[in-house]
């Protein structure tokens, strides 16, 4: 028999498939829908400081290939989220809280309110690629994202992961500076910049023009930026990007990921994508002697 | 695959002060009770239910606001852009159907009524304030030999809501099923007055809707999306929602009072 934990650091998970941030994870309710479907976790939306409209229609395009979209970061601030948190507790696994903010003490206050709110573990936004003076514009400096780790780190105790853009150069380097700053966890990746034109109406359809594309389009990139990621940290890594079925995850899994974050494959593959993931690697499993997660962890770098 | 195109508009129809039906040519399938993504470059993009369900779709939009305005100054020829459609539609079972549309509600309400081919076994009932605001009136006669109305200042036909009118048909003859748009107190009132004559209803819900898709999760009620689950609930679902005619969110995803 086979096993689907997986373990990220000291958190332990059902089973490797998460909820990635911005995905129906506004409200407790949608928490719970989630995890009931099948989640081995659940990423907040991000959440910053104050209540945030986020952008103008249209915010979302879908492509054969993925989306791309330009949210603008919508949430209801970090004092409005307490009960959502709240009424999620019966949520029967782990809530991660993604935060972002403009400066380090920023990011730790939100940090240190997750945590008091019953989250299980921090996940910085230091990668959303159309928000201005937050996200990648933050996250592609190594300085800056170290001192934000380390600052998260003194303000609370549960895990802290850091989510990387692949919008750089520089991915490797912010990695090392994660690591040594403290951090637990890398995930990888973010969307790529990206935009929609309209032929007919001559101009970029999203109202901020440039988004981020997500989906299977950009499985291959994320998969080249766990394995170079695997080559270059120890710290655990969380595969995101085009995952959508079992044979996506498992190759996260192979290029060095402890588990894996399902974002736009909720939107094409409907809710059933996490037990379709599940039901579908534990089969894989069995039929090629994997005991467990961790087994299959990296081994296309042996 | 729900790509963007960008659609002509063929026709525009003021139905009433205030309220405009654009029509255009969509090839996709679209379910009454479905939705489009409709898009006014340099504005908006903003749900609208289809009121045409036929080879020539339509949506039929309330002057409400920016977007709204835009659409329904709109000429022939000029051009929108959609995405859709969305959601899932109403489910129209066998036997007698009742249809009960509060203002704009009719809109997404006809093309049910017009898909029943028996005019003997669709009743409409038509809601509004006032005589001048009575929509798509005939049209319903077209689609069913049974259509009443009730206004709020009693200016044509009932003096009341339309709810009212629900409870006396409900009391004279048997339905199979109850379908209902228009405003969420309206439905909430026209829930209780179904589920006290045991008869089913599907009604359509509006909640503020960024994507439209089912990913941004800013439209969800009780963990539901409206655009993806919805924007039809049935009586057994909506009897479950906490915040259904309690509480909506605002664009950042607060609960607010209704």
């Amino acid at each position: 028999m086979s096993s689907l934990e997986a373990s990220i650091g000291r958190l332990s998970l059902r089973n490797p498939t998460m909820l990635a941030s911005g995905i129906m994870d506004e409200t407790a309710g949608s928490f719970l829908k989630v995890a009931h479907a099948g989640a081995g976790a659940v990423v907040t939306k991000s959440i910053g400081s104050e209540p945030r409209n986020g952008y103008a229609n249209p915010t979302l395009i879908e492509l054969d290939e993925g989306y791309i979209n330009a949210m603008g970061l919508p949430n209801p601030g970090i004092e409005a989220f307490a009960e959502e948190m709240s009424e999620a507790r019966s949520c029967p696994v782990p809530i991660i809280g993604s935060i972002f903010a403009s400066s380090p003490k920023e990011f730790a206050f939100l940090a240190s309110k997750m945590q008091s709110y019953g989250a299980a573990a921090i996940e910085l936004n230091l990668s959303c690629p159309h928000a201005k003076g937050y996200g990648m514009e933050l996250g592609v400096d190594p300085e800056v994202v170290a001192a934000v780790v380390k600052e998260v780190k003194s303000s609370c105790s549960i895990p802290v992961f850091a989510k990387l853009t692949p919008n750089t150069h520089r991915l490797l380097e912010v990695a090392k500076a994660v690591e040594a700053a403290g951090g637990d966890a890398i995930v990888a990746i973010n969307t790529v910049k990206a935009m929609a034109i309209s032929a007919e109406m001559r101009r970029p359809i999203l109202s901020n023009k440039g988004g981020g594309l997500s989906g299977p389009a950009i499985k291959p990139i994320g998969l080249r930026c766990v394995y170079d990621l695997r080559s270059t940290v120890k710290i655990p890594i969380i595969g995101a990007g085009g995952v959508e079925d079992w044979r996506d995850a498992v190759e996260y899994i192979m290029a060095g990921a402890s588990a894996v974050q399902v974002g736009s494959g909720v939107g094409r593959n409907g809710l059933q994508v996490f037990e379709a993931i599940c039901s579908g690697m534990e089969a894989f499993m069995e039929r090629e002697g994997f005991g467990s997660v961790r087994q299959m962890v990296g081994v296309a770098h042996e | 695959m729900n790509k963007q195109r960008i659609v002509t508009i063929t026709s525009v129809a003021k139905e009433v002060v205030g309220i405009t039906t654009l029509r255009f040519h969509d090839e996709n399938e679209v379910r009454p009770g479905q939705f489009y993504m409709i898009w006014i470059p340099g504005i908006d993009e903003i749900p609208m239910s289809a009121s045409y369900t036929t080879a020539e779709k339509g949506i039929t939009v309330k002057d409400v606001g920016e977007a709204t305005k835009a659409l329904g100054d709109l000429k022939i020829h000029d051009r929108i852009g959609i995405r859709g459609p969305y959601g899932n539609g109403y489910e129209i079972p066998a036997g007698k159907v009742l249809i009960a549309g509060g203002g704009t509600g009719m809109a997404s309400l006809l093309p049910a009524a017009e898909m029943i081919a028996d005019r003997d076994r669709v009743d409409v009932l038509i809601g509004a304030r006032t005589a001048s605001e009575i929509l798509l009136l005939e049209r319903a006669r077209m689609a069913s030999k049974e259509v009443h109305v009730s206004t709020d200042d009693g200016s044509m036909g009932k003096k009341g809501t339309v709810v009212d009118l629900v409870k006396e048909h409900l009391q004279l003859k048997h339905y199979d099923i109850v379908l209902g748009c228009g405003p969420e107190r309206m439905l909430s009132a026209l829930l209780k007055v179904c589920d006290d004559a045991s008869v089913e209803c599907q009604l359509s819900l509006e909640r503020f809707m960024k994507c439209g898709a089912g990913l941004c999760g800013s439209c969800v009620i009780d963990g539901v999306r409206v655009c993806k689950e919805g924007p039809v609930f049935s009586s057994a679902e909506l009897m479950k929602m906490k915040e259904f005619s309690s509480t909506k969110r605002d664009e950042c995803g607060r609960s607010i009072k209704l």
